[in-house]
């Protein structure tokens, strides 16, 4: 016979308001199996734990029922004051009497009313409850960070600090990411290549990191603790352990027109390249898109072999293959970073027609002193210095689904501030215009940098939006714009239009977010376990994540964040092993028709099928395919056991009996 | 402020002015702006406030060319042009407010305008 | 799929019959048969927007349903038209209120709700001729032609109910340019507003607007215009004060294919 207490929490008011609390109690004392119901003000406060403690030592209780709010909230709370006093915690139930049911009503009777349902409907589930004790399972040594800019690269030598091998996927043949592109930072305007190069070397030299560049994440198997990670490197054509960087294959490639990504394709690079001077690791590589002898051609061309014959390291190898490689980590971070939308839909703003309409990251290139120009800031189009900018402000950011990104991309309004602010500093007889919505400077000496704009260095900010713009025959740029507060339409000819080109997830994330099984948001930004107290999990055990791919930030909050994750994940790879959660799905072998539903539907990947012996009633064996969950991996979603046709799926703690058991109990 | 009136904007042009983020972009690159007293911003930000018989009254309704410029380019697809035109149908819907007469039509005319001109703008200034 | 219903509209018949005989013969030629429904009415020359106005919504929605029993795609030429008859075929796809009380006032056999697909002639010779086909079939062709596409508003914008093309970055008529042998040139106004029906209301401001446009196309180095609206037609010539030709592009259709004698050698 069970023996139950129920417990029944005021909340202080939160409850006690509109349900009569003491006629909840009085009620489910008469449920079967109750022997103690209390109610009293605080349940959660160290007083009201001991009340449940008490009555459990007191009363022999074998299962606990508490009446209060959320589980989210305190479920841990009274598990472990039941565990105190010696009762199994997973034989704490709670009736959450408060989200569900006093916040949401107005009049006490019906509050009240539905409060003794929901307690009675957790009376009959504990009824049901059995004892459940969590396994453990160990933790690998080690941490992988997908994507090498400047949050994984944070992120890396914070782990690394700590004493744990680190790996850094990254796609591109450097690590860097896009602060290697940027020439200035705000608000201090230190040269960002200055202050991410020593990190980079950092990197490279900490014998704890290790770099796969050009390198993808390819498979990841596992769950927390102990993930199997497939990286994908792929073919270079240069054999990194012999590559020296001295880049004598760049000088005698003949494939000298490549667009230049790491310039925006404002000028052009060799076939077999390295992306800038300060690349980690120093170390070539063949695009094979370009390279002559590797992407075929005339018979002429095929013979090239040019950066070959000049590497006297030996380095240049055209038959080498992608290589895949499989190593086991303990934790995961995401660091897979941004990109400028595509500005396709906004030719409005003329960027196809015209080369001196140019991105904000296309400015930074411009304006870089190892950019196209060698940190002149000339027109694109003719090589002239601009006299007139215009800044537009926003540009597929804000917007309606169909139009760009319905969220602000937060870091334009301060580049913008420091690229105008730059320019009239080196070129005192250019105007600067910017057309701004609203300026956005929430940070730390954010404002004040943008009133220096504005008050020492007399940009022209003016409230309003570009609506067209009209590249004209002598090289000017008409650029017609509102400005509100002046209520009229202006004409500026201008030489140079920067478009403050809304930022978006990397392309990469998505399919990288399928791999992990975890989740993103509408824009394929990564969700955080708790928008407020867990910013930098995922709602995955053992994946964090670190810097934009979590959200649109600039580089202090992504540092931040990146030391935050990193944080995260020394807190994982410090343990032996881990506690795993007991509420997990179970097969029964007997009833499992081996239809592979559950399989499909399993998110984490932690049911398998393997075939079996059974006895059968005519004393034969026969061999049935029947399938097992890895009760490490299962996370205790429940979508097997609803998959499952024969009934063969349950979960420890929510069991199909427990559930029809509170149905019934709530239809009584 | 006129809530009736407001209303039968609303309805007839289907447009949320709620929407809107007041970028002013629609002004930006209305063709017409500055043929316009109220401006495409103005129009949205007034039907908004209920301020509607300012509008109906302004030469502006007519200035609009519909070429909806604002309609396409607007971030937030709130299509003022669609607002211009509500609030112009409530002012020539009322007796004796036609902006075009049929009897001015002759003097208007040259050997090679189109007939599309003319119905055109019949359809728009007239009911 | 070769036979289609063929709304000229008013204007083809009056002021813009080059726009209309062009297309006709070209239509021919490229083995298309047009079918004029009878008894069609204008169009009404402008779609109005508001949810309010029915009738005069009414005349398109009888063009779309005689192509409908028909059987056949309806497709039109000049650029209001065909604006006016995709806006509404949009919103009676679209729009359950005003499609019921469209077919309460027109008591059809069947109601009308969206069946018909519209085509502009440029669609038909880009998504039913195909431009390739075209090209095989042109005979005399405009080499060396510096030629301006005019879009205009009508023929791309509301791009959500016309979806004939990228509302801000259009190529149809830069593809129907290299079709027939010519060189696109791509000018930033070119889909901006002529001035439209405000020439009847206010000359200064069609001048203004017509005059930019060719000032745009001229200096990006065009020899020549072309149009699908009679209406821009008519702004560009007598408003933009300008004397760089402008043509329907029917015109040079039919003078590639070789229906038709001169401007090619202007």
């Amino acid at each position: 016979m069970q023996r139950i207490g129920v417990f029944v929490c005021h909340c202080g008011t939160n409850i006690a308001a509109t349900v009569d609390v003491k006629a909840v109690a009085e009620a489910l004392s008469h449920e079967s199996g109750v022997v103690i119901s209390q109610e009293y003000q605080y349940m959660c406060s160290e007083a009201g734990q001991n009340l449940i403690k008490d009555a459990i030592k007191e009363h022999k209780l074998t299962g606990v029922v508490v009446c209060s709010c959320s589980p989210r909230m305190h479920e841990n709370t009274f598990r472990k004051a039941a565990a105190s006093a010696g009762l199994n915690p997973y034989l704490v139930e709670i009736a959450n009497i408060r989200e569900q049911c006093s916040w949401i009503h107005k009049e006490i009777a019906t509050a009240t009313e539905k409060a003794v349902i929901l307690g009675r409907a957790a009376i009959a589930k504990v009824h049901l409850n059995a004892p459940l004790i969590a396994g453990e399972s160990p933790v690998a040594k080690r941490a992988l960070v997908i994507g090498g800019g400047i949050a994984g690269i944070q992120t890396a030598l914070d782990i690394a600090e700590a004493g744990f091998d680190v790996d850094i996927v990254e796609k591109e043949p450097t690590i860097g990411g896009k602060m290697a592109q940027i020439d200035k930072t705000f608000p201090t305007l230190d040269c960002a290549s200055c202050i991410l190069t020593p990190k980079m070397v950092d990197c490279s030299q900490n014998e704890k990191i290790h770099i796969h560049s050009y390198s993808e994440v390819s498979a990841v198997k596992g769950f927390v603790g102990n993930f199997t990670v497939t990286i994908k490197k792929k073919a270079r054509f240069i054999d990194e352990t012999k590559c020296t960087g001295c880049g004598i294959c760049t000088e005698v490639c003949p494939m000298k027109k490549v667009p230049n990504a790491f310039n925006m394709g404002l000028d052009n690079r060799t076939a077999v390249y390295i992306p800038f001077a300060q690349a980690v690791p120093k170390v070539a590589t063949i695009d094979a898109n370009y390279c002559l002898k590797l992407r075929g051609g005339t018979i002429k061309e095929k013979v090239c072999g040019k950066c070959a014959e000049a590497c006297t390291a030996g380095a240049i190898n055209y038959k080498q293959q992608d290589e895949f490689i499989e190593q086991t980590y303990g934790a995961i971070v995401v660091a897979t970073g941004y990109n400028p939308i595509k500005l396709d839909k906004f030719d409005e703003f003329a960027y196809n027609q015209c080369p001196d309409v140019v991105t904000s990251l296309e400015l930074e290139r411009l304006m870089n002193a190892a950019g196209p120009n060698g940190g002149t800031l000339l027109r694109p189009s003719d090589k002239t210095h601009p006299h007139k900018i215009v800044f537009v402000q926003c540009v597929g950011s804000r917007c309606d689904d169909s139009k760009g990104k319905p969220y602000c991309s937060k870091i334009c309004c301060m580049y913008t501030a420091k690229h105008a602010m730059l320019i009239r500093e080196k070129y005192p007889d250019t105007e600067v215009y910017v057309f701004y919505i609203d300026v956005r400077t929430p940070g730390k000496n954010f404002d004040e940098f943008y009133r220096r704009a504005v008050e020492q260095y007399n940009v022209h900010y003016i409230k309003g939006m570009v609506g067209k713009v009209t590249p004209k025959a002598d090289g000017k740029i008409d650029v017609q714009a509102s400005d509100l507060l002046s209520n009229e339409q202006l004409h500026i000819d201008a030489d140079l239009v920067v478009l403050a080109t809304a930022i978006e997830p990397d392309q990469t994330a998505r399919p990288l977010a399928t791999i992990l099984t975890t989740q993103m948001d509408t824009n394929d930004f990564f969700t955080e376990s708790h928008p407020k107290l867990r910013p930098v999990e995922s709602a995955t055990a053992g994946i964090f994540l670190s810097g934009v791919c979590q959200g649109p930030k600039d580089i202090p909050e992504t540092v931040a964040q990146a030391s935050a994750a990193a944080a995260k994940a020394i807190g994982l790879l410090v343990k032996n092993s881990i506690t795993c959660n007991p509420c997990v799905a179970h097969s029964n072998e007997l009833m499992c028709n081996g239809c592979s539903a559950c399989e499909k539907v399993c998110p984490y990947g932690a049911i398998t099928y393997q075939d079996k012996e059974f006895r059968m009633p005519d004393r034969t064996t026969a061999i049935r395919r029947v399938a097992g969950v890895n009760p490490a991996v299962c996370q205790g979603c429940g979508a097997c056991t609803v998959a499952c046709p024969s009934g063969a799926m349950d979960l420890n703690g929510f069991s199909n009996s427990q559930i029809m058991a509170e149905v019934d109990a709530i239809c009584k | 402020m006129n809530s009736n009136l407001k209303e039968q904007v609303l309805r007839s042009s289907g447009v949320n002015v709620l929407k809107c983020m007041r970028c002013g972009k629609c002004s930006g690159t209305c063709p017409s702006y500055d043929e316009m007293e109220y401006h495409p911003h103005q129009f949205v930000y007034m039907v908004e406030k209920g301020d509607i018989e300012t509008l109906m009254k302004s030469e502006s309704i007519y200035k609009c060319l519909t070429c909806f410029a604002c309609v396409d380019r607007c971030p937030r697809s709130v299509e003022p042009a669609k607002v211009v035109e509500a609030v112009r149908l409530a002012t020539i819907r009322q007796q004796g407010c036609n902006h075009l007469i049929a009897d001015s039509i002759p003097e208007m005319l040259d050997e090679d305008l189109p007939q599309q001109a003319i119905v055109t703008a019949f359809r728009k200034y007239t009911k | 799929m070769n036979t289609f219903t063929y709304y000229p509209g008013c204007t083809l018949r009056t002021k813009a019959k080059d726009l209309d005989t062009y297309a006709r013969s070209s239509a021919e030629a490229l083995g298309i048969t047009l079918t004029e429904p009878e008894n069609w009415q204008c169009c009404g020359g402008a779609y109005t927007t508001a949810k309010d106005e029915i009738a005069t919504k009414l005349s398109a929605v009888r063009t779309l349903n005689s192509a409908k029993e028909a059987g056949q795609p309806l497709v039109t030429v000049c650029s209001a038209c065909h604006n006016v008859i995709k806006q509404t075929n949009y919103d009676i796809s679209n729009d359950e209120e005003m499609a019921s009380k469209v077919n309460n006032y027109l008591k059809l056999d069947e109601a009308y709700n969206g069946e018909t697909t519209v085509y502009h002639y440029l669609e038909m010779l880009r998504d039913v001729v195909g431009f390739d086909n075209l090209k095989k079939q042109v005979v005399k062709p405009f080499k060396g032609k510096k030629i301006g596409a005019y879009y205009g508003c009508l023929l791309l914008r509301p791009s959500k109910a016309l979806a004939m093309d990228d509302p801000e970055n259009p190529t149809i008529m830069e593809d129907f340019i290299k079709a027939i042998g010519g060189t696109p040139v791509i000018y930033a106004q070119r889909n901006e507003c002529c001035g439209g029906y405000i020439t009847m209301e206010d000359k200064a401001q069609a001048q203004k607007r017509s005059s930019r446009v060719m000032e745009s196309a001229q200096e990006q180095g065009a020899d020549m215009i072309i149009t699908a609206c009679p209406l821009c037609l008519y702004n560009l010539k007598k408003n933009s004060g300008s004397d760089l030709p402008v043509y329907y592009f029917t015109e040079l259709l039919a003078e590639a294919l070789g229906l038709k004698e001169d401007n090619n050698e202007q």
